[in-house]
């Protein structure tokens, strides 16, 4: 009895100390997320700004959109193309990225002790450079008179440039190389801590090189997978930088589309409820990943 | 019935062993270099060893002697440098492991840990290509054999170290390999348990019909275990032969000394007898040695006596184990002599004593100095 008490007063003692730490954080993370749900629920002002009545105004206009002149209603095709291509784009980087990432981590993984920390040095030295100068070097590599078209050129294996500038392609290729590390991380810390010896114990019972790979070591390193491609998806989906330096005007990602909303659109209300759909999108994602790495923990 | 080893032992008494049936490994002139150039190490130098069907054959020797490379050269996962290995007449030198009907049991068990424990031992059946039905049919029967059916659906981290190491056990015997292979499996496990396995192992054996070849340094688990035990030193073989042949009849020093302990004494050929040191003469059974010899003495083939007369020493150490006392006695040259006597709770000799010596002349071997 008196050791529960003791417990319960330790952790009252915890919470006392850690409160100013607490209320900052509560203000400092949800206070501006408050107000951007609110704003999501306001009427838009003549120019910029919201004006406080109340409006589900923003929230229709996610989906919907009204004719100017007969103010019939439709289906907001634009805005659904760039959710879609958004969500496309965050899969297919999250895809890609794990194809490269796996052989890097493992690669990095099966080096001996000293190299390993040269290896992930390379891979983490992209971190510490500006994303905008990242995103333009990227640009220089695949622009029409770019290093890649040039070299292909010279070598008479194409007749005219291709053009990825501006193309989905090139958002594809800008997000992979930026968020490749975000991959690489998580899968060479599972990898880590992969036994080695699983694998022989595998060949041993019959299973070939790629029974191996799907029965032995994907599920053992299951939990690396799911924190890589979180790490990879969530920034993809709201990326703002990249689509906008490598996508050009047309090709917008969910990201643009809000920043358009509180900038020439003037209209922070729908600007505020995207804002509020990414975040319900990202929430979903991270309780799909908690649930599946609890029940990894459980199975094994 | 008989068992595997049993009706093996007929055969070879009278002679009937026919090399395309009845072995199992066949392993020639393998020897197996890592690296290149100067820096180049032989862990394996022209072994070779046929080990028939339905044998517990041990590898003893200590680390580094290259009986865990001869072992994984026999599952597929070395490749050798030279010489080959046949399974059952066929040479397999070169398949990889997942084509060879070959099971390893490993020292650290490499058990599955995303996989249940009829999962784990169903592994090898399921990557075959068995059915469902089969596969669940023979992981019943082997963990029954191993006596784990109550935990067929535990994940291998929830098992005891023992429990973890029949379940190794149980997954490498399910495809029903001609030949498992054990390396040092049982050198995890405390004393209590690893006697225990023991057993379990040879009953396993015998009841399976299975090859063993069972990768040790401890020589005393060799000795109670195997069928033919194959002594390594150095990426040598030095010695094949039961375990009686090797503790009475060791070829060399080496052999001697790994298996069991052993006083060495030098000395000196003269027409029938030998002299040792103390100058004294003894008639040991000599098979045509000359000059210079080593004898082997196994500590328990040395009495003690309050008598002072023939060979005479002084008792410098008395370790008492329990069942018998252990005697250093120093022979008047100053060569140390090991006895090992019954313990007794009266007349018992004390440090310091001199006391006289009586060797079992006829059970010394007598090895090439």
């Amino acid at each position: 009895m008196s050791r529960r008490k003791t417990r319960r007063s330790k952790g009252l003692d915890g919470w006392l100390l850690s409160a100013p730490a607490l209320i900052l954080l509560v203000l400092a993370a949800s206070g501006p997320l408050l107000i951007v749900a609110l704003y999501s629920f306001l009427e838009k002002g003549d120019y910029s700004g919201v004006r406080w009545i109340l409006s589900g105004e923003g929230w229709f206009r996610v989906l919907f959109e009204r004719d100017i002149f007969d103010q019939t209603v439709s289906l907001a095709d634009a805005n659904l193309s760039i959710f879609w291509r958004s969500v496309k784009l965050s899969i297919a980087t999250t895809i890609i990225t794990f194809g490269f990432g796996l052989p890097t981590a493992w690669f990095i993984a099966t080096r001996p002790a000293k190299s390993r920390a040269f290896w992930l040095f390379l891979i983490t030295i992209p971190f510490w450079t500006n994303l905008l100068i990242r995103t333009f070097a990227i640009m220089e590599v695949i622009r029409n008179q770019g290093i890649l078209n040039t070299f292909l050129m010279h070598f008479n294996l194409i007749s005219e440039p291709i053009q990825i500038l501006y193309t989905d392609t090139a958002v594809l290729i800008g997000m992979t190389y930026v968020y490749l590390p975000l991959m690489v991380l998580p899968l060479y810390a599972a990898i880590d801590r992969f036994d080695f010896r699983l694998i022989e114990a595998g060949y041993d019972l019959y299973a070939s090189r790629w029974q191996v790979l799907r029965g032995v070591i994907l599920p053992i390193i299951k939990p690396g997978i799911i924190a890589g491609s979180i790490l990879v998806f969530i920034p993809s989906l709201g990326a703002y930088v990249t689509p906008r330096v490598l996508g050009g005007g047309k090709n917008m990602m969910i990201g643009n589309f809000i920043e358009l909303q509180f900038g020439q659109g003037q209209n922070w209300p729908l600007g505020a409820a995207l804002s509020t759909v990414l975040l319900l999108v990202v929430l979903v994602s991270l309780i799909i990943y908690t649930r599946a790495s609890s029940r990894d923990d459980s199975n094994g | 019935m008989l068992s595997a080893g049993a009706q093996r032992k007929l055969k070879a008494a009278a002679g009937e062993i026919d090399v395309n049936t009845d072995i199992a490994i066949d392993a020639r002139n393998v020897g197996k270099i890592y690296g290149a150039g100067a820096s180049a190490v032989t862990a394996l130098g022209d072994v070779s060893i046929s080990i028939e069907k339905g044998e517990f054959f041990t590898l003893l020797g200590p680390s580094g002697c290259g009986k865990t490379t001869l072992l994984r050269c026999i599952a597929g996962f070395e490749t050798p440098t030279s010489g080959s290995i046949h399974l059952s007449g066929t040479d397999i030198t070169y398949d990889p492991p997942y084509q060879r009907p070959v099971n390893t049991v490993f020292q650290s068990y490499a058990l599955f840990p995303h996989l249940t424990v009829a999962q784990n031992v169903g592994f090898g059946l399921k990557m075959r290509g068995a059915s469902a039905a089969d596969v669940a049919k023979a992981v019943d029967r082997v963990l029954a054999l191993v006596k784990l059916e109550d935990f067929a659906n535990r994940l291998p981290q929830q098992l005891s170290g023992g429990q973890q190491q029949r379940v190794a056990l149980a997954r490498a015997l399910a495809p029903e390999p001609q030949v498992l292979l054990l390396d040092e499996p049982l050198s995890a496990l405390d004393l209590k348990l690893r006697k225990e396995m023991q057993s379990e192992l040879k009953r396993l054996q015998s009841e399976t019909g299975i090859t063993f070849v069972f990768v040790t340094h401890d020589q005393e688990e060799a000795l109670t275990m195997s069928d033919r035990i194959g002594v390594m030193s150095a990426g040598a073989l030095l010695q094949v032969g039961t375990p009686h042949d090797i503790y009475d009849r060791p070829v060399n020093r080496f052999v001697a000394d790994f298996i069991g302990e052993t006083n060495f004494l030098d000395a000196t050929v003269e027409g029938n007898q030998v002299r040792i040191g103390t100058g004294d003469l003894l008639a040991v059974p000599l098979q045509g040695e000359t000059g210079a010899v080593t004898l082997a003495i196994r500590p328990e083939q040395v009495s003690v006596t309050s008598a002072q007369t023939g060979i005479s020493g002084k008792i410098t150490e008395a370790i008492y184990m329990g069942t018998d006392t252990h005697y250093t006695i120093t022979l008047k040259d100053g060569s140390p002599l090991v006895a090992r006597i019954q313990s007794k709770s009266s007349g018992a000799f004390d440090v310091g004593d001199t006391v006289g010596i009586a060797i079992d002349a006829q059970a010394v071997q007598v090895l090439k100095s």
